[in-house]
């Protein structure tokens, strides 16, 4: 035995140590795989050992082959036995592998609840807290308080619902711990948890918001991490914790805490302009004084948003604030440190959406960042560029921009920058364009770009300009005409970048076609097209080119026909039938159909033809008309004209319109399909700004048809999106093809230049080249009317017509056209995408911490399952709740009370006489809103303690003000009956809240009017001062109880009793919620229940918007003996004047003889001093302000009471909540 | 939030990783492959931020080492860079001028002290004494532990 002992431990001496496994995988690097394989095995060994220590080991290596990438998951059971182990060591290392190596979807981790558990709640602080750091990978730790941390660590890496769910009680108790350490850490672990255990939020928050004032400036801070981390993501909740934040910030100096408290301010202030006021100045100070450069960015970014949120709001002059920021950052870009750098500029793209003229005195160093290094700041001054451009610099700014995407290495930011340029040139319409000659001519520059990714979006861009710039189609078309003639050079690329730029050839040849009259050379740009490297093409792009060829065909052949050139038709259609077949060919169905159908027009035509008879003017009637911009929404948005029915003839069959047009129609209709916006131009329009588009759509003959035509001509005169333009413009083709001749003499050809890259097409006016026109524009001038040919290419390039066409452009800058009455969509859109949005886990995260906690929320004691369970539905089941309330046994100390009440209110009426009155905090969610509005409406706070002072006053002088006003009110009703429903009420409200409703319900009414120590804090107030019969028991009421509600009897009768109580929203101070519980006493279900008040001047219910007058329905039915809560929004003008509003509810009583309707009126209440809000002074203060006279406004009431004004003073502040 | 954090060496290799958020080992394989090759073919000029994916990577060299974590958008990068000053100046108070040795043979006591000073992605401790304390005090309790334990398991005590 002994011997074998012996043995084991030399076995164990050569047992590899995790240095020796490193060394040894640093030995054999050649054949790692092999070494490690063995270790691994050797590992596995190890682990089939009693010996934890040689376990430990194992475990250890393992962790370190887990970081070099191997699966040791197989292992999970074997990390748990060492994190089992006694020792701390072992421990740790047991730990620190779970957390490396687990996740929410190890099986064995369920394992681990009971361990964890032992390990938080060990005496070493250490084990605590390696458990801390465990859970904190999962979340938890124990008495050496190390152990709790190491748990803690490792809850931090695995919580998993059910390990947050069974351990969150035990962090919680951590959070009491005396160790700073165990805090700390349990704090950090506690956002896990609510991650994984929303459930938990509430029942918790109280503790962790605690923690901002813990001593120890480690747990402050880790409790400001966790705030932070939560009010991002559900900012709403805690604007209540500002003043808290506030102070906190005006007072620490800790920079990492600043950094997280600024930040959190940052997502508040959206919410919250005032708060942003209120910010400005502490901020401003710190962003003067603050070295660190991690401070001074979160500072800049919080102003900024700041701003943003101030000028959607109120106006006001905060020039001197965007000034600093601007400035600032004017300093962070010029800053040599590459970081900076790109902060700076990402930070300036904020100010530039609300502020961009702030934002342009730094054009010189934004635009010098493109010159830089980095890809990233590059891509970043790009950003900003869009708020540089100025009509006057765009041109300088965008000739920057084209020289580096010369000069530009990788295709991607070579893209990049080709998709900004047209971003920037196209924003806002081409708003900041001028001359967009220009702009074709970099769009066309831009094609020579290789392997760009982007040809579809220059074509569209190509196409855009030339359909709303009227005045620039010559041009383009010029430079189009060019493009298709030379379309073999740009179909010279690879495969890829073919199909990429070849987009551009559609728009080249859509614009040829479409605006054939531009063409001055018809018969040479045909012949291209039909000459195409057909099998270079993708197929929508031939399917293009066949529309546009016989658009330009329709066009050559009208001018032959004119000119009796018979010969010149001839060889017009003998080419096309050549030449079209090819097309037929074409991969794409749609090509082909148009390929086949022109190529039958045209043998048609050419049999005419031979009888020497003139088409041409059928021809080119099919493609007459106008294309405007519409809206790409437009199609889906017309509207169906009330009494139009799809399903009947328009006219009868035979009377069809004129046969030539009906023939054409289906032509046309899959005709111009480059862009779908296109498609119906020409035929009547499917939508009319005229009121009788609706008898037309009854009745369209054709007479009325020409009227339309007409009226939509006018239409297009006054419309002041429609550009008009010059008489070149607004002209039908005909007139179009005269002055196209005048220009043509005014045309010169462009000096063509030798190919200098592949792409270089001769005559092309280029970016560089149209500038160098511009630049010598005298010389230019001269050069048209030499009208030089060179070297016999045909490249004949229209220079701009300086003469004739103006600088600026016109542009139809419209969105595009829109049927009547269809509205925009952006919101909706928006809207929806938001619901669609991916399920955040953040979500499960928002909710109110303001509302009192209800009795089912609790963290689950662990040694409770049972009553855990209920925990899945949270409000609700109500019945369900009372017996929880029994079973758990073991409630944690503040919550000890309130789960004793059920029990005393049971008891009889005079024991209940003697309980001390129970805890004030009336309506919690009133007091911190309004809180927040005292904080934000002190005058932007000087310094902070001042701010805190003058807090303090305002809330002086106005708590005694509001006071006042419930007492009058309460005079206008006999005190006796009042008070009597008043107790019974606030019994009832108990009963509810104790979730027994209906057994209690029917119970004897006396006894409910004898519970008058049960008031509610905000009858309180008045019972104090009006009766003052039982002062001193009140007196002795308890401080810090937890908070409860208070309902009060809103009507009872035979079948159903109302109690409610009031809350003032969170969300806007100005609406006040009634949660109403409707119990059903009666013995017959309830159905159809409506709730209706008359709405007075100053209180309005907020009903639902489709019927603004009528009854609230409420969404729920009431069987016999249950009752529900319903909450009914008001919204109160003035909230120091009491209000009292009369209702009525309406319901079927549902009997063996049928429904019986059936009503009741109440009265519902809301006093002032459910508005009244507590604040932080003290009896004595209170009494000081009491006799110091300062006060607005004081008590008319007088008693006579025996009590030491102390007693008195105590009474008030106590029944006023104001502690 | 701290998302994850990386040590790799300039040849590529992993010295440490420590994920705050729940990943799939393939996930976690993958996004640490990316970001090792992104961030090794970045010129040292350059700055030290990437966006990747809807994460904000922040990565700064020291020697042979590049450490790396990952962090929300609304995350201050500043702060981040700071964060891993405050780590390479912890480890180079205890082991008194780190190398990339002393993580590699020690990985274990780096990513310790990582857990003091990070816990579930928040900074857990900002003063660097208490961190060196809270180790120390560790490393004792482990050392009283070992030379009891040591002779007991081998049969000697």
């Amino acid at each position: 035995m002994a011997l074998r002992k012996v043995r084991n431990n030399i076995d164990r001496i050569f047992d590899k140590s995790l240095t020796d496994l490193i060394r040894g995988i640093r030995n054999n690097k050649d054949n790692e795989a092999k070494y490690i394989a063995a270790c691994i095995d050797e590992i596995k060994h190890e682990l089939r050992q009693d010996s934890t220590v040689v376990k430990t080991n194992a475990i250890e290596k393992l962790s370190y082959l887990q970081m070099m990438g191997y699966d040791i998951s197989w292992a999970s059971f074997n990390i748990i036995e060492v994190m089992a182990s006694t020792k701390y060591t072992e421990k740790r290392i047991g730990y620190l592998t779970a957390s490396q190596c687990f996740h929410d979807e190890t099986d064995v981790l369920m394992l681990t609840t009971n361990m964890m558990r032992k390990d938080l709640s060990s005496t070493n602080m250490y084990d605590a807290g390696v458990a801390l750091g465990g859970l904190a990978c999962f979340d938890l730790s124990s008495t050496n308080m190390y152990d709790a941390g190491v748990a803690l660590g490792g809850l931090a890496c695995f919580v998993t619902t059910d390990l947050a769910r069974d351990l969150a009680n035990d962090v919680v108790t951590l959070l009491s711990s005396s160790r700073p350490y165990i805090r700390k850490r349990a704090v950090l672990l506690l956002y896990k948890i609510f991650l994984k255990y929303p459930e938990s939020l509430r029942p918790t928050f109280p503790r962790l918001k605690e923690k901002l004032e813990d001593p120890d400036p480690g747990v402050q801070s880790a409790a400001v991490n966790v705030i932070c981390e939560l009010a991002r993501k559900n900012p709403k909740n805690y604007l209540s914790l500002a003043p808290v934040f506030f102070k906190l910030m005006t007072t620490s100096s800790n920079n990492w805490m600043l950094i997280k408290i600024i930040k959190l301010f940052g997502a508040l202030v959206p919410l919250e302009p005032r708060l942003g006021k209120k910010l400005l100045e502490p901020l401003t100070n710190l962003i003067n004084s603050t070295s660190a450069m991690s401070l001074l960015y979160e500072c800049i970014n919080t102003v900024i948003a700041v701003l943003i949120s101030v000028s959607a709001g109120t106006p006001g002059d905060h020039t001197a604030s965007i000034q600093l920021c601007v400035q600032k950052l004017g300093v962070l870009i010029e800053d040599s440190d590459q970081n900076l750098k790109y902060l700076g500029l990402l930070a300036m793209g904020k100010i530039l959406q609300t502020h961009p003229k702030a934002v342009q005195a730094h054009k010189d160093i934004v635009l010098a960042c493109l010159d830089d290094k980095d890809e990233s700041i590059r891509i970043r001054a790009l950003d900003l560029l869009y708020g540089m451009v100025s009509k006057k610099n765009i041109m300088e700014i965008v000739r920057k921009l084209m020289s580096h995407v010369d000069g530009a290495e990788g295709s991607n930011y070579r893209d990049e920058l080709l998709s900004r340029i047209i971003q920037i040139c196209s924003h806002n319409n081409y708003q900041y364009i001028t001359n967009f000659e220009w702009y074709v001519s970099v769009l066309v520059e831009l094609t020579k770009v290789e392997g760009t990714k982007h040809g579809a979006m220059i074509a569209e861009q190509v196409q855009d300009v030339t359909v709303r710039v009227q005045s620039i189609r010559h041009f383009a078309v010029s430079q189009m005409a060019l493009l298709i003639e030379n379309a073999h050079l740009l179909l010279a690329g690879s495969a890829q970048h073919r199909s990429n730029v070849s987009e551009v050839l559609l728009a080249a040849a859509w614009i040829c076609g479409e605006y054939s009259e531009h063409v001055q050379n018809v018969q040479s740009v045909l012949e291209s097209m039909l000459k195409a490297k057909v099998s270079m093409m993708p197929g929508h792009i031939q399917s293009t080119f066949v529309q546009n060829i016989a658009k330009l065909y329709a066009v050559q052949l009208s001018q032959s026909e004119q000119e009796d050139d018979w010969d010149a038709v001839e060889s017009l259609d003998n080419l096309m039938l050549s030449k079209l077949p090819q097309f037929e060919q074409t991969d794409n169905l749609e090509g082909q159909e148009r390929a086949c159908t022109l190529l039958e027009m045209v043998r048609e035509i050419e049999k005419l033809h031979a009888q020497r008879e003139k088409i041409a003017a059928d021809v080119t009637a099919l493609f007459e008309g106008e294309l405007n911009p519409v809206a790409a929404k437009a199609q889906r948005k017309v509207p169906l004209p009330p009494g139009l029915d799809l399903d009947t003839w328009i006219n009868e069959p035979p009377a069809e319109s004129s046969s030539s047009e009906s023939e054409e129609e289906p032509e046309r209709k899959n005709g111009p399909t480059v862009r779908s916006e296109f498609a119906g131009f020409g035929a009547p329009r499917p939508f009319g700004e005229e009121a009788e588009t609706k008898k037309k759509y009854e009745q369209p003959s054709p007479d009325e048809m020409k009227k339309m035509r007409a009226q939509r001509q006018a239409d297009i005169e006054s419309n002041p999106y429609y550009v008009k333009g010059d008489a070149k413009a607004t002209a039908k083709r005909p007139t179009k093809l005269a002055s196209r001749k005048d220009s043509d003499e005014k045309a010169v050809e462009a000096t063509p230049l030798d190919l200098q890259s592949p792409l270089e097409i001769p005559g092309v006016v280029g970016l560089n080249k149209y500038m160098e026109q511009q630049e010598s524009t005298l010389s230019w001038k001269k050069a048209k009317k030499e009208k030089r040919k060179k070297k016999g290419k045909k490249g004949r390039v229209s220079s701009s017509d300086d003469e004739d066409l103006p600088v600026v452009h016109q542009v139809n800058r419209a969105d595009g056209e829109m049927p009547e009455g269809a509205k925009s969509t952006d919101d909706e859109e928006e809207g929806t995408k938001k619901k669609n949005g991916t399920g955040d886990p953040y979500k499960a995260l928002d909710m109110d911490l303001d509302q009192p906690l209800r009795e089912d929320e609790r963290l689950p004691v662990a040694q409770h399952r049972v009553a855990s369970l209920d925990l899945g539905h949270p409000a609700g089941l109500k019945s369900k709740a009372d017996k929880k309330t029994k079973k758990s046994k073991t409630p944690k100390a503040p919550k000890a009370p309130k789960e004793e009440k059920p029990k005393k209110s049971k008891k009889s009426a005079k024991e209940v006489v003697d309980e001390p009155p129970p805890p004030p905090p009336p309506a919690p969610t009133a007091e911190p809103q309004d809180d927040m509005d005292f904080w934000l409406s002190a005058s932007s706070a000087p310094a902070p303690p001042a701010a805190a002072e003058e807090k303090v006053s305002k809330k002086k002088s106005r708590s005694p003000e509001k006071e006042k006003k419930p007492k009058k009110s309460e005079k206008h009703h006999g005190k006796e009956s009042k008070r009597k429903q008043r107790h019974s009420s606030t019994r009832s409200g108990e009963e509810l809240v104790e979730n027994a409703p209906h057994h209690l319900a029917v119970h004897d009414k006396n006894e409910y009017e004898v519970a008058s120590g049960v008031c509610t804090p905000s009858k309180q107030t008045n019972g104090a001062v009006e009766g003052s019969a039982t002062p001193k028991k009140e007196v002795s009421t308890p401080t810090n109880l937890p908070p409860m509600t208070s309902y009060h009897l809103l009507a009872e009768n035979a079948f159903v009793r109302m109690t409610y109580e009031t809350r003032v929203s969170t969300a806007d101070a100005n609406q006040v919620a009634s949660a109403v519980i409707f119990a059903n006493v009666g013995a017959n279900e309830i159905r159809q229940i409506e709730f209706n008040v008359l709405d007075s001047l100053n209180t309005k219910m907020l009903r639902d918007p489709a019927a603004p007058q009528g009854a609230l329905k409420v969404p729920f039915n009431l069987p016999q003996g249950v009752s529900n809560e319903h909450v009914f929004r008001f919204a109160v003008e003035a909230i120091n004047v009491p209000q009292k509003l009369r209702g009525t509810l309406t319901f079927l009583v549902e009997t063996e003889n049928g429904s019986v309707p059936e009503k009741i009126d109440f009265h519902l209440k809301f006093p002032c001093v459910s508005f009244t809000v507590p604040a932080t002074i003290g009896s004595d203060a209170f009494s000081e302000l009491i006799s110091s006279g300062e006060l607005e406004a004081s008590s008319s009431l007088q008693f006579a009471t025996t009590d030491s004004l102390n007693d008195v003073v105590r009474n008030l502040c106590f029944h006023g909540h104001f502690t | 939030m701290l998302q994850f954090m990386l040590l790799f060496s300039r040849q590529g290799k992993l010295r440490l990783q420590k994920w705050y958020t729940a990943y799939q080992d393939k996930m976690k394989k993958k996004i640490t492959r990316e970001l090792v090759t992104t961030i090794l073919t970045r010129k040292p000029k350059m700055c030290a931020f990437l966006e990747y994916k809807e994460l904000k990577v922040v990565y700064k060299r020291y020697a042979s080492l590049y450490f790396c974590c990952a962090v929300e958008e609304t995350d201050n990068e500043l702060m981040c860079l700071e964060v891993i000053h405050r780590y390479v100046e912890l480890l180079d108070k205890y082991f008194g001028s780190v190398c990339e040795l002393d993580i590699i043979f020690n990985f274990e006591k780096a990513y310790f002290i990582l857990d003091e000073f990070l816990l579930a992605g928040e900074i857990q401790e900002t003063s660097k004494k208490q961190v060196l304390k809270a180790i120390a005090a560790q490393d004792l309790l482990q050392e009283e532990e070992t030379p009891q334990g040591f002779f007991e398991d081998h049969g000697l005590g």
